[in-house]
C-alpha cells in the first residue's frame, strides 16, 4: 500500500533496517528507472537548498520528473490559500508530495487530507525524518552495526530536532549518549524522561574535552546558534567552547566518525575536513540514497 | 433536602451537579444549552458542603451522548450528571477523561499547524491521572 512518511517515531526496528539495506543498494546503484512515468512534487513553504536538491536528484535517478516550488512566496499560500486546498490541487497532479513546511504538524494534517502519499521534508521544529534515516545509514556504514554504540552529541540540545530524532530512532539499538552542551542548551528533561523508559543509557557533560571525544564511536555535533539565547553574554561565553578542531583528534578510537547535519558555521572547524575522522560531506551525499529508498517504500514500489 | 425537591421536579432530563460556579456558563457553552429548545435551569452560588459555592444546570428532555459529556472532562472533571426518568434518578454519571479530545482543548503552541488552518484540534490523552495531553499534529504536551 502507497502510505505517507511523517515521523520515524512509529517505525519498528525490522522496517527500518530493511530501509537502509535498501538505501545500501541504491548506494551501489544510484540510477535506476524505477519512477519512470511517476510525477513527484517537491512544496517547499519554507526554502530549504540542500533538502530539495537531495528529494529532486533521487527523482531524477529514478527516472521520475519532479514539479513543485522552493519559495512559498509566489504561490496561493501567499494569496491565503488553505495548506489543504493547495495540498488537493497538487495532489491532482503528482503521485507522491515531498513537503518541508514552517509549522509543527503540516506534513501529519498533510497525509490526513491528501490521496496521495507525503513524505514530510521536514515540519517547523518537529520532525525531520529522511535527515534521521539518513544519520542512522551514515551510523550503521561507517561502525558496521548500529548495536551497542557510543554516541556523542554536542552543541544545541535544547532546540536540536536532529539529536532528539536520533535519539528515538536508535532505541531499539542500546547505545549510550554522551550530551554535551551549556547548561541553557542541555538536552530537555523530556528526552532524558524518553531515555530512561526505554533503557537508554546517557551521561551529561558540560566541557567538551578529550575524555568525551577519545571515548566515542560517533561524534554528532550541532550548531549553536546565537538567536538562542537571550543573555548575549552567555552566548559569548560559550560560543567558542564547543568548536571542534583538527588537534583534538590525535587520540580517538580509530572507527570514531565526525557527523553533523549541516550547514555549519564555525563548530568545526576548517582544518578537521581533511581528518579521516570527518564524515559530514558523506553523510549528506548518502542521504540521497536514503531518499531514494524513502520515496521507493513510500510508493510502494519494489526496489 | 430542597436541592432533592427541585431535582425531583423534573420529569425527564439531565441534572448537571457539583458544578464549581465559576465554571457554569463554560459549561453551558461546551454543550450548546444556548442552542436547546427544551427548558434549561441554571443556578450558580449556591452554598455546597462539599465545594463551597456550587452550579447546577438542569435540562429537561434532554440525554448527554458520551461524547458531549466526555467534553465537560477538561474543564469540570468532578461533576456528575444525575439521568432523571419519570422523577427519579436513574443513573449517575461521572465525568472520565476519552483517550482523545477533538476540538475541545486549543494547541498552546502557536507555530501549530492547528492554530494556522481551519481544522479541529486533535489531542491524545497520554495521561488521565495527571491530566497529560499531546497534539497530534505539532506533537506537543501540555496539562490541563
Amino acid at each position: 500500500m502507497p502510505h505517507s512518511l511523517v515521523t520515524i517515531a512509529n517505525l519498528s526496528k525490522e522496517k527500518i533496517l530493511s530501509l537502509l539495506d535498501n538505501a545500501a543498494c541504491f548506494e551501489a546503484q544510484p540510477n535506476r528507472r524505477l519512477l519512470e512515468g511517476h510525477v513527484v512534487a517537491t512544496l517547499f513553504f519554507e526554502p530549504s537548498t540542500r533538502t530539495r536538491l537531495s528529494f529532486e536528484t533521487a527523482v531524477n535517478r529514478l527516472a521520475g520528473r519532479v514539479i513543485g516550488f522552493s519559495d512559498a512566496a509566489n504561490t496561493s499560500t501567499s494569496k491565503g490559500e488553505t495548506l489543504k486546498d493547495t495540498i488537493m490541487m497538487v495532489s491532482n497532479y503528482a503521485d507522491l508530495i515531498v513537503m518541508r513546511h514552517h509549522l509543527e504538524g503540516a506534513a501529519r494534517y498533510a497525509s490526513e487530507v491528501s490521496p496521495v502519499p507525503i513524505i514530510n521534508a521536514g515540519d517547523g521544529a518537529n520532525q525531520h525524518p529522511s535527515q534521521t534515516m539518513l544519520d542512522l545509514y551514515s551510523i550503521r556504514k561507517t561502525q558496521g552495526t548500529l548495536e551497542g554504540l557510543d554516541i556523542c552529541l554536542v552543541g544545541d540540545l535544547k532546540y536540536g530536532r536532529t539529536v532528539h530524532s536520533l535519539i528515538m530512532a536508535m532505541r531499539h539499538f542500546h547505545p549510550h549518549f554522551h550530551f554535551v552542551a551549556p547548561p541553557e542548551l542541555a538536552m530537555p528533561e523530556e528526552y532524558k524522561i524518553y531515555c530512561r523508559q526505554n533503557g537508554i543509557s546517557f551521561e551529561e557533560h558540560t566541557e567538551f574535552d578529550s575524555s568525551v571525544i577519545n571515548n566515542t564511536d560517533i561524534l554528532y555535533m550541532t550548531r549553536v546558534q546565537r538567536e538562542r539565547f537571550t543573555d548575549l553574554m552567555e552566548y559569548e561565553r560559550v560560543k567558542n567552547v564547543y568548536i571542534l578542531r583538527a588537534d583534538m583528534l590525535t587520540n580517538t578510537r580509530p572507527n570514531m566518525r565526525i557527523l553533523h547535519p549541516l550547514p555549519r558555521v564555525n563548530e568545526i572547524a576548517n582544518d578537521v575536513d581533511a581528518c579521516p575522522q570527518a564524515y559530514y560531506f558523506q553523510q549528506a551525499k548518502n542521504g540521497l540514497f536514503v531518499r531514494e529508498a524513502l520515496i521507493c517504500d513510500c510508493l510502494d514500489i519494489e526496489a | 433536602m430542597k436541592d432533592k425537591l427541585q431535582v425531583a421536579a423534573l420529569e425527564n432530563g439531565t441534572v448537571i451537579d457539583h458544578i464549581p460556579s465559576e465554571l457554569v456558563f463554560r459549561i453551558v457553552d461546551l454543550l450548546g444549552l444556548n442552542n436547546l429548545q427544551s427548558s434549561v435551569t441554571i443556578g450558580y452560588n449556591l452554598q455546597s458542603r462539599k465545594i463551597g459555592r456550587k452550579g447546577i444546570i438542569k435540562v429537561a428532555d434532554k440525554f448527554f451522548t458520551d461524547e458531549e459529556i466526555s467534553r465537560l472532562s477538561v474543564v469540570a472533571p468532578n461533576v456528575v450528571l444525575n439521568i432523571i426518568r419519570g422523577y427519579d434518578v436513574v443513573e449517575k454519571k461521572t465525568v472520565t477523561m476519552p483517550d482523545e479530545l477533538h476540538g475541545i482543548v486549543r494547541c498552546p503552541n502557536p507555530k501549530c499547524i492547528c492554530n494556522n488552518e481551519p481544522m479541529q484540534t486533535f489531542f491524545h490523552v497520554i495521561n488521565k491521572e495527571t491530566r497529560t495531553l499531546k497534539c497530534h499534529y505539532c506533537e506537543k504536551e501540555l496539562h490541563v
